[in-house]
């Protein structure tokens, strides 16, 4: 399901009208990924503290929400704009990517409660396309 | 994760021996999908018999095999190349794109009976990968 320059331009839009609390929404879907997913705390058993809302959660949450703002200006070419980024998830840090599926679904979730009325269906379909899209690009570099 | 050189290479290869078998892999992997995941079964509902070695099941079969065949020779360029195929699983058959890995897996386990000793661990990689591309190809027109 390649994005199309419709979903291209929703999402550029959507993202520009959400650019000033995107370290909200990425801290806040971090914490919630490990909420609601605990088997995702694996990934951060380096860290002491992983209850809802601590520091270090939301300080990554903020560094992953940066990298996806940054994925929309490669949206022409995902694959090779991300290729660093694929191979520290592939040979690094080994995170299944499963969990990115898991990951997009929470940043869609707090982007709904946070812009209840602009995060229509239609923005909603092109936004889980494009972290689809992104998801394919991160995992290029596993096999 | 697309496929690389040695991929195509791999698939190729392996192809030009199983596809002698092709009805009887289609055939095979078709029934054992509707017979290990019953819910399958809802797309063929139009069909009287749906038991385990079914003669409709195994005619249709052979023609989800053609068709990986046909993809098989697109492999260079599977979302153009399958785009009337997409179209007809999205809006005709309206196949949801979760059974596509349901379908591979039998795939590929039918092909690990019948080729033992052909079916490596690295055509099993190349295999799985050109499958999960045909996958994304036949999804593509859904949304």
């Amino acid at each position: 399901m390649s994005l199309t320059r419709t979903d291209k331009a929703t999402v550029k839009a959507f993202w520009a009208l959400i650019a000033g609390r995107a370290d909200m929404i990425g801290s806040e879907a971090l914490s919630r990924l490990l909420y609601v997913y605990p088997q995702t705390k694996t990934y951060f058993s380096h860290w002491k503290d992983l209850s809802l809302n601590s520091a270090p959660v939301k300080k990554h949450g903020k560094i992953i929400m940066a990298a996806i703002s940054d994925a929309i200006g490669k949206m022409d070419d995902l694959t090779g704009g991300l290729l660093a980024l694929s191979e520290v998830h592939a040979f690094t840090l080994r995170v299944d990517p499963a969990n990115f599926k898991l990951l997009a679904h929470c940043i869609l979730v707090v982007i709904a409660t946070q812009f209840p009325v602009d995060f229509t269906p239609e923005v909603h379909v092109s936004v889980d396309k494009f972290l689809a899209a992104l998801t394919l690009a991160i995992a290029e570099k596993y096999r | 994760m697309s496929l690389s050189r040695k991929d195509k290479d791999a698939v190729k290869a392996f192809w030009a021996l199983a596809s002698k078998r092709a009805d009887l892999i289609g055939s095979e992997a078709l029934t054992r999908m509707i017979y290990v995941y019953p819910q399958t079964k809802t797309y063929f509902s139009h069909w009287k018999d749906l038991s385990l070695g079914s003669a409709p099941i195994k005619k249709h079969g052979k023609v989800i095999m053609g068709g990986v065949n046909e993809a098989i020779g697109k492999i260079d360029n599977l979302t153009s190349g399958l785009l009337s195929l997409s179209e007809l699983h999205a809006f005709n058959l309206r196949v949801d794109p979760a059974n596509f890995k349901v379908l591979s897996h039998c795939i590929l386990v039918v092909m690990a009976m019948l080729f033992p000793k052909n079916f490596t661990p690295e055509v099993h990689v190349s295999m799985d990968k050109f499958l999960a591309a045909l996958t994304l190809a036949i999804s593509d027109k859904y949304r």
